[in-house]
């Protein structure tokens, strides 16, 4: 018997909403007690800062440009490299339970394998996993949890928030006491909520799988992405009113604007509502008119939901300990990426690549048979180095598809093995706007250069300290005393981009 | 600047004679034989309702069926839709070869993008059936 792999994945949540990672917002003990017994990562970046092609990184342990899915909407192929496979083919029992986003959500012609197998009871092996039950935002749509819903409590599908509107376009439509987009007030009991079934689920798989087998079960929250709609019940937990402004956010509209003038101009473009650029922010909303208590408003629902999530992981644990695995189950959590949620006074997502999008929470717990001695890493590591450490947790040999390497243990560790660069990428084409900028952060440093389109004819970038500048205010890339830095990073960027899959997979929905 | 208009474009380049393709490509009644994803059709006059692979019925408007262009063309009538034109054009591009141009236009325009990625598989099918093996 060896180890087992409890993985587990939120959606689009920050660093700092953790204890652990210094966030005083939301209450997290039980991951907080996960990262305090294993190894907690202090500079870990996805390699996309959208759920598809995060996604498909952390199933393949390839960069984007490899595994060919560029942007939301772009479907990884079925018979694409998996983890899971590798996992299945050496004796573990697989289970996805949650969100998985390999394939568009939106499929009218229901096209996609992952949108058929709840409504035409599909079963087998699917991406190498034998358990595929499936979840999302809503309360609507072709996946396990809306159908379960409908099904089983009819009266709740009507309470969730509509993502999209009538123009099928991510809703700007607000609520709450401040009126910020995506916030609604939902009426569903805490039980039916989508963060407890994926929990509840996750329990009933485990609870299916002999004492004896190995298994990597991969349980994927929807939650905090918006929208920001906890179940009402749960709104005492955090009064908006009380929450502070995080750092990232100017109160001061003309030093706000003046920092976003420093920036490549789609930044300010979106902020004024000239331009949006990418799908996942609402078409019609300005974030200009985003004001400070929304801001309040927003992150205390996020961090409703944050520990909404603690709490189902505190549960399934529980049940993992009941079934006398607790020794032998490595735990490792981690999100797709991060939320702007009031950073430069914007919120959701989008080609820019900072520390709100780009930093993200990532723990891994070993199993404590293995008696491994905790430590926090500062070594900038990513998504794609997520295969290599289920097959070494597992001990078999990371597939030669993988391009990341198994997490290092401790800073010394990762010396050693080169953990010294961490790429992001971001490709996105619709409706004849299309944005393209390639990111490195080494040395304390994150460096983007944005390719020529539709707002960007290919000399702009952007050049952060992130020791002296956390929030990423000062744009360096122009500062003539940075320029042998900034070649250095560049030259770094370009020696170890991946090529880019080629031909350029379709783009078969927005999202 | 936010244009609701979604306009989406795909060809593809098959070897047989226009006229054979059109055959096919040309009748309203046929078209769930090469389009995946549509179950069936039902045509009555110039009215016609698919059904989708999720089971939803879309009803259309057939507005153009021009055997000497080879032009069809038709919109959906189904109220999420402010505004749609589907046209297929089957050119002859010669030495017995022909090109297929499957063109969406649709207000709101994220549909654009989910129906024109369905026509583009549409042609990789279309492809494949005219196509000698």
């Amino acid at each position: 018997m060896g180890r087992k792999i409890l993985f587990i994945t939120s959606d689009q949540q920050r660093y700092d909403t953790l204890g652990c990672n210094g966030g005083t917002l939301a209450r997290t003990p039980v991951l907080d007690q996960l990262a305090a017994d294993g190894y907690r990562y202090e500079r870990a970046h996805p390699q996309s800062v959208v759920c598809m092609p995060s996604r498909s990184t952390i199933i393949t342990g390839q960069h984007p440009s490899t595994h060919g899915v560029w942007m939301n909407g772009v479907a990884l192929p079925v018979d694409a490299p998996s983890v899971a496979t590798v996992l299945h083919d050496n004796g573990y029992r697989t289970a996805l339970v949650g969100k998985p986003h390999f394939e568009p959500f939106l499929d009218p012609f229901a096209r996609f394998v992952e949108n058929r197998f709840a409504t035409q009871a599909l079963a087998g092996l699917h991406r190498g996993f034998e358990h595929f039950e499936t979840a999302a935002h809503g309360a609507l749509g072709p996946l396990h949890y809306s159908r379960w819903l409908a099904a089983n409590h009819p009266e709740a599908v009507g309470m969730f928030y509509q993502v999209l509107d009538m123009s099928l376009e991510v809703s700007a439509a607000g609520g709450g006491e401040t009126g910020a987009p995506q916030v609604h007030d939902n009426a569903v009991p805490r039980e039916w909520y989508h963060t407890d079934w994926v929990a509840d689920r996750t329990i009933s798989w485990l609870d299916s799988v002999g004492a004896d087998y190995d298994w990597f079960c991969w349980m994927s929250f929807p939650d905090p992405h918006h929208p920001w709609d906890p179940p009402a019940s749960e709104l005492g937990r955090i009064d908006w009113r009380d929450v502070a402004l995080p750092d990232g956010y100017i109160e001061d509209a003309r030093g706000r604007e003046a920092v976003l003038d420093a920036k490549p101009r789609h930044w300010r473009a979106w902020y004024d509502g000239r331009l949006v650029s990418n799908y996942e922010a609402p078409a019609n909303w300005v974030p200009a008119t985003l004001t400070a208590d929304q801001v309040r408003e927003v992150n205390a629902r996020n961090a409703i939901e944050c520990e909404l999530i603690d709490e189902a992981i505190g549960r399934v644990m529980a049940s993992i300990a009941k079934r006398g695995w607790a020794d032998d189950v490595d735990v490792i959590f981690t999100t797709d990426h991060g939320e702007l949620q009031g950073d430069f006074g914007l919120l959701f997502k989008g080609p820019y690549h900072v520390d709100g999008l780009m930093r993200i929470p990532l723990i891994w717990r070993p199993a404590p048979a293995t008696g491994a001695l905790p430590a926090s890493i500062t070594r900038p590591v990513g998504l794609v180095d997520l295969a290599p450490t289920f097959c070494a947790i597992a001990g078999v040999a990371a597939s030669d598809w993988m391009e990341g390497a198994a997490l290092p243990v401790d800073d010394d560790d990762a010396d050693r093995r080169g953990f010294q660069r961490v790429l992001t990428e971001w490709d996105s084409e619709l409706f004849g706007v299309d944005v393209h900028l390639r990111t490195i952060t080494r040395d304390g440093w994150t460096c983007s250069a944005y390719q020529p389109g539709f707002s960007h004819d290919g000399t702009e970038g952007e050049l952060y300290d992130l020791v002296d500048d956390p929030l990423q205010q000062v744009n360096r890339w122009n500062d003539e005393s940075m320029g042998s830095l900034r070649s250095d990073l560049l030259a770094d960027l370009w020696d170890h981009q991946p090529q880019m899959h080629s031909p350029l997979r379709r783009v078969e929905a927005p999202v | 600047m936010h244009m609701t208009l979604g306009s989406i474009r795909h060809h593809t380049f098959i070897r047989r004679g226009p006229d054979e393709v059109w055959e096919l490509a040309g009748d309203p009644a046929r078209l769930h034989e090469w389009f995946p994803g549509i179950t069936s059709c039902q045509v009555d006059g110039n009215t016609r309702i698919i059904i989708l692979g999720s089971g939803l019925p879309m009803p259309e408007e057939i507005l153009v069926k021009d055997d000497v262009q080879r032009r069809f063309q038709y919109r959906i009538t189904a109220p999420v839709f402010a505004y749609h034109r589907g046209t297929i054009d089957v050119l002859d591009a010669g030495d017995d070869c022909c090109v297929v141009v499957y063109s969406t236009d649709c207000d709101p325009r994220a549909m654009a993008l989910m129906i024109g990625s369905g026509t583009a598989g549409a042609l990789d099918e279309l492809r494949r059936q005219m196509e000698p093996a």
